[in-house]
């Protein structure tokens, strides 16, 4: 409530004193913000690398410094090394389907056509509502007895005895190894398409019209327009498209841990679910705070691409 | 081919490929709100079309969820601490914003691409560290436990917002004010507040919703059902033990999804300028 006090106690201050110290009022502007940045970003931060290195867990509060010794345990367990790949795997595979999916939305999107208020409204749904209903919704239609998914397979005798996909009744989606990974990918990439799509957009519009004007009055086709004038034009607003998936990709846990809670066993476990089932659940704070640190080479790798990409486009 | 049916193809076409995004996109929500009116013997029998109402279409899972779950008690939570964390990220996030825009001059602009950094900072890295910090505090199991950590990542895409905004308002207009006796502070108030008032409602909506989506601080903080929120009441709570109870669930969810739904579209050109901006200018 401090930023309350200076906003209202300064309009009664005597004039060109600090209402008008531009240094001073800046500074008092900008302290709340930084203040809240540093106690409740840079500080956990900071405990985080420090818990990392220490024996701390929900009991006991001691910060006895143990070196790397969190780090050796965690990597010596397979359910780490697995959750590590399929980080790795669930974000590659996610960002390549979702971008090549949002690329043909965004340009559908852009063209005019009647209904398409309803049609953006659909279509943003999963990026607009709270992820962790949207996946209540998705482990009903893959429930393992009563999918409808299931139901039309068997309806057009894909499924069931003597068919392509097996004699059993069921897919049993979130319970088999392979299926259970490609379900949680097919549902991150529900929940992020919107969102590139209309990034994608904004990239879209705000394209030179006269570029594109030009290319079609020298004669180009539809595909050359698109693929030597149109698609290296938006590559810079997809890479900042792609970052940003990422950075919602690794920073989120709530699809696998609502769908699968990792599993079968282990085969859907991400970096962030195991630090949560380790450190919160199992309450070894140390081994989880050091699980999530892993998560940090690569989102300082986004962001470094993120400022170069954004550099680039400020001196074009 | 005549260039008629050239046309009449390509528009085709292009509803195809949108009618098959809608439904990739909305069929989940379908479902739900589907089986949300469906009675127990119609939903459980594998023989079933699950898509039509083979028994006629009942209220009493809408009944079950609002009068004998903690439903009221996780939306009026989620309420509370939505307000509770717009007003803090306004009071925070406008000064800041308007700081760097104009105050600080060529540092600012450093100062503005760090705040944006620190959007990149995703809870996951943070949860376990900030569980202890709320611990210590003494407000896990509390509503403030959220209201406090929320700002977090709502104050760094506010502030980074706003101070588009405010760069977009010439400083003629301040001037001009500053001219005929106001104070800069007074100028700030009475000049470009009014005019950012399509900003401020964006970051409204932003912050609020953006409470609603949490899941993993919700999760680590807060283990009393009565503080739950809705992001994390229903999928934990309104599931006992293996029973699901599942049309009640679907209407949970539905409930609160199709008017976010609503609303975040009418304001989805804002946020997206939010995203690309400096990637896209203009």
């Amino acid at each position: 409530m401090r930023e309350a006090a200076v906003v209202t106690s300064r309009p009664n201050a005597q004039r060109l004193s600090i209402a008008d110290n531009e240094g001073i009022l800046g500074t008092l502007f900008l302290l709340p913000a930084i203040l809240y940045i540093v106690l409740l970003v840079g500080l956990p931060f900071v405990f985080a690398i420090a818990f990392s290195m220490a024996d701390v867990s929900v009991g006991n509060t001691q910060l006895n410094f143990i070196g790397l010794d969190n780090f050796v345990n965690i990597v010596k367990t397979n359910q780490f090394r697995r959750s590590l790949f399929n980080t790795f795997f669930f974000t590659i595979t996610s960002q390549i389907i979702m971008i090549i999916l949002a690329n043909i939305l965004a340009l559908v999107l852009s063209i005019d056509f009647r209904g398409k208020w309803i049609a953006r409204f659909l279509i943003m749904l999963p990026w607009a509502t709270p992820i962790s209903l949207g996946t209540i919704g998705w482990l009903w239609l893959l429930d393992s007895k009563f999918s409808p998914i299931d139901w039309v397979l068997r309806a057009v005798h894909l499924l069931g005895p003597g068919t392509l996909l097996g004699p059993g009744l069921h897919m049993n989606y979130l319970g088999r190894e392979e299926l259970a990974m490609a379900s949680v990918i097919a549902v991150q990439v529900w929940r992020m398409l919107p969102l590139t799509a209309v990034i994608l957009m904004a990239g879209l519009t705000s394209i030179d019209q006269d570029l594109i004007d030009q290319a079609e009055v020298d004669g180009a086709s539809f595909w050359r327009s698109l693929l030597q004038v149109k698609i290296p034009l938006i590559l810079p607003i997809m890479n900042v498209a792609l970052l940003f998936g990422i950075i919602y990709t690794v920073g989120d846990m709530t699809i696998v841990y609502v769908l699968t809670r990792g599993g079968p066993v282990y085969y859907t476990q991400i970096l962030p679910t195991w630090a949560f089932f380790k450190g919160i659940e199992g309450g070894a704070l140390g081994e989880g705070a050091a699980t999530a640190l892993f998560l940090f080479p690569i989102l300082l790798a986004v962001a470094i691409l993120m400022l170069r990409s954004s550099r680039r486009m400020e001196v074009t | 081919m005549t260039t008629t049916m050239i046309r009449r193809l390509k528009r085709a076409l292009v509803y195809g490929i949108v009618a098959v995004f809608c439904f990739f996109s909305a069929s989940p929500f379908l479902w739900m709100v589907i089986t949300t009116f469906k009675q127990d013997r119609d939903l459980y029998r594998p023989t079933n079309n699950p898509f039509i109402f083979n028994d006629p279409p009942t209220l009493d899972n809408l009944r079950l969820l609002f009068h004998n779950t903690n439903y009221v008690v996780f939306l009026r939570n989620s309420v509370v601490i939505g307000i509770a964390v717009v007003i803090i990220t306004l009071l925070v996030s406008i000064p800041a914003a308007y700081s760097l825009a104009r105050l600080t001059g060529k540092w600012g602009e450093r100062a503005g691409i760090g705040i944006f950094l620190i959007y990149l900072v995703p809870p996951t890295l943070l949860f376990i560290p900030l569980f202890r910090i709320v611990v210590w505090l003494g407000l896990n199991d509390t509503l403030w436990s959220m209201i406090v950590v929320y700002p977090t990542i709502s104050i760094p895409f506010c502030t980074w917002l706003l101070m588009g905004f405010f760069k977009s308002i010439p400083m003629d207009l301040e001037e001009a004010a500053m001219v005929d006796g106001y104070s800069h502070l007074m100028s700030f108030i009475k000049v470009v507040m009014p005019l950012s008032i399509s900003g401020i409602v964006a970051v409204i909506v932003f912050t609020f919703t953006l409470t609603l989506h949490d899941f993993i601080y919700a999760l680590t903080f807060v283990s009393a059902s009565r503080y739950r929120t809705i992001s994390v009441g229903v999928p934990t709570e309104l599931v006992r033990g293996d029973v699901f109870y599942w049309q009640s669930l679907m209407a949970a969810a539905v409930i609160v999804a199709i008017p976010i739904g609503f609303v975040y579209n009418m304001f989805l050109d804002r946020l997206v300028a939010g995203f690309t901006m400096g990637a896209v200018k203009g």
